[in-house]
């Protein structure tokens, strides 16, 4: 397992994601195909975590034990804050979705647009 | 946390406390025609630790870093705060007719557009990557609400859009962030400037690899969509036609200074120095010509009126980036502020500007409840002071002297023509020349088209000295330009 493996994980993931987005036309499935974008993000930034040097490590002699734990979580920290985000983005997503649900009765997005040039 | 860290961060918890006590308010009060007054003075909370910051009057304010380096409320970040307190109070005031047509929701539209600004306040403060995202989401979520606010189609349909386009930038953003903090090592701005110039780089390579490279492309496309610029500036148009005019002033205006804010500090903060500004300097150029040439091209064809000012708003941030592109010389002397500068001032100018363009036509069109440009013909005898306000707006959009549309633009392109991009100026004169079509074409509906009927407009007073407020600032910040040039060179110390 290197840090190589895992990025290009993540970069197969984030791909899909940006697939699923633009070729589906259902609203709830691009939904799921952004929360697989966020998802790759997260695995990179826990790979990054795990696998190099942090900035406050890199230079000092002795490292001060709490000082380095600290910022050697900062991805784990990161991961954290996008899967909080994330959820709050689908919830408010699904909210407006069911509002449209009850206005347009579909939740395909080539029968929801109505606004052209 | 120490109380030096309260101090700090006390514009945007004010901010949000205001958000969160107008939820309240609207829930215990029986009289909602209040609700807006309330609001209004309550932004002088903000604004009061705002300038206690500025000054310096309470509390240990020395050290403006708080929370371990995350927020730091320096003159750079004060200055947008002053922004973006006084568009929110403007848009507020000018909008209390229109919320009186939603009964009963009047307080969450308050309360939600609070929310985004004390998120656009925290996102200018913000230097640190996490604190730049979480602070980011903050604005764009209530925004999305706030479009889908009248549950029409239209308005929800806009709403969808913007969220799921946001969603789609954010995480273009954060994969961007997570390979810059990857390839540093760091998520602070300062930091990852340092250890750029330390690490072994390659020199055949962009910012010395193709990890940083890939980080701070995305980073830009991310931030594009909020200030935007193309090739996302299709959210745009559908969002101001479908969503509340108020929130289309407030987008066209706050989001997009905040936006403009945070690419500045992160492209000088955490890569000013010489060879990586080169790298970035020619991208952003390229953006900034693409965007003014297409948001222009597409406004020429538009009949509504919101349509025509949302791909006005585009072509104007492409001029700005113009600006951001122009960067010269190295950190520390005279000619590597004077790009940044011209977008402050530029920024400043264009919040009266638009300000005055939008609050106008929400006084118009919220009385004929018609969006298209021949709605507005005869303006000028039906509602001559709301016309003659429109006017002054569009002109200065244009460009025309002695607004304050034209010193900012002769500010941002002469920044671009001495850092040597001579082109990008000339792209941006012409452009503006195409823009004078579309411009007085809504000038020559309102003074030289026959009216539909000629019953007067009378717009209510508390929009008009919002209006008017915003159009003299246009003359008088056209005219006399050096107090906000000394104001933005003040806050651009940081860099």
């Amino acid at each position: 397992m290197t840090l190589e493996n895992v990025l290009l994980l993540s970069a197969a993931l984030f791909s899909i994601g940006i697939y699923g987005v633009m070729s589906r036309r259902s609203i709830i499935t691009t939904l799921m195909s952004i929360e697989l974008m966020f998802n790759a993000v997260v695995v990179a930034a826990i790979a990054f975590s795990r696998f190099t040097l942090p900035a406050s490590l890199a230079n000092v002699e002795s490292p001060v034990q709490a000082a380095a734990v600290r910022l050697a979580l900062t991805g784990h920290v990161f991961a954290v804050f996008i899967i909080a985000v994330a959820a709050a983005e689908v919830a408010l997503g699904l909210a407006i979705v069911f509002a449209l649900y009850r206005v347009r009765e579909t939740t395909e997005i080539t029968d929801a647009a109505t606004m052209k040039n | 946390m120490t109380a030096h860290d309260w101090w700090i961060i006390a514009p945007e918890l004010a901010a949000a406390g205001l958000a969160a006590l107008l939820v309240i308010a609207d829930l215990a009060l029986r009289n909602k025609r209040i609700l807006a007054e309330l609001a209004v003075i309550g932004l002088a909370a903000p604004l009061f630790f705002s300038l206690n910051l500025w000054f310096g009057w309470y509390g240990d304010t020395t050290d403006p870093s708080a929370l371990f380096g995350a927020i730091t409320a320096d003159r750079f970040a004060l200055f947008f705060h002053f922004l973006l307190i006084g568009v929110s109070a403007a848009v507020i005031l000018a909008s209390t007719k229109y919320l009186e047509r939603m009964p009963g929701l009047r307080g969450e539209f308050l309360a939600l557009m609070l929310f985004s600004m004390s998120g656009m306040m925290m996102l200018v403060s913000a230097k640190e990557l996490v604190a730049i995202y979480v602070s980011l989401e903050l604005t764009a979520l209530p925004v999305a609400a706030l479009a889908a606010f009248h549950r029409g189609a239209r308005s929800v349909e806009a709403g969808l859009k913007f969220l799921v386009l946001s969603a789609i930038a954010s995480a273009l953003l954060l994969y961007g962030m997570v390979y810059i903090y990857g390839f540093t090592g760091s998520t602070n701005l300062e930091i990852i400037l340092q250890r750029l110039n330390e690490i072994p780089s390659q020199p055949d390579q962009p910012f010395g690899s193709y990890g940083v490279l890939l980080g701070v492309v995305l980073i830009v496309a991310g931030f594009a969509f909020k200030m935007a610029v193309v090739p996302w500036q299709m959210w745009v148009p559908d969002v101001y036609e479908g969503s509340p005019t108020p929130l289309a002033a407030f987008l066209s205006v706050a989001s997009k200074a905040a936006a403009f804010a945070v690419i500045i500090r992160v492209l000088y903060a955490a890569f000013g120095s010489e060879p990586l500004t080169q790298d970035w300097s020619g991208l952003i150029a390229a953006l900034a010509a693409v965007t003014m040439t297409v948001g222009n091209l597409l406004a020429l064809s538009q009949k509504n009126i919101k349509r025509l000012l949302g791909y006005s708003t585009v072509s104007q941030a492409g001029y700005m980036l113009a600006g951001v592109a122009a960067v010269s010389a190295n950190s520390g002397s005279a000619g590597f502020i004077a790009g940044p500068q011209g977008v402050l001032y530029y920024l400043m100018g264009y919040a009266f500007t638009n300000l005055a363009v939008f609050l106008s036509v929400i006084a118009i069109t919220h009385r004929t409840g018609n969006e298209l440009i021949s709605g507005l013909n005869g303006m000028g005898r039906r509602s001559p002071v709301v016309a003659m306000l429109l006017t002054v707006g569009l002109l200065s959009l244009l460009g025309v002297p002695p607004t304050v549309g034209f010193m900012s633009k002769a500010f941002v392109f002469s920044a671009a023509v001495n850092s040597g991009l001579i082109w990008l100026a000339v792209i941006g004169v012409v452009n503006t020349a195409v823009s004078a079509y579309y411009y007085l074409r809504i000038v020559r509906a309102m003074y030289f088209e026959e009216p539909s009927s000629d019953e007067p407009i009378r717009a209510d007073l508390r929009a008009l000295a919002a209006t008017g407020t915003a159009a003299a600032g246009v003359a008088v910040f056209g005219i006399g330009p050096w107090f906000l040039l000394k104001l933005a060179e003040e806050s651009l110390t940081i860099l």
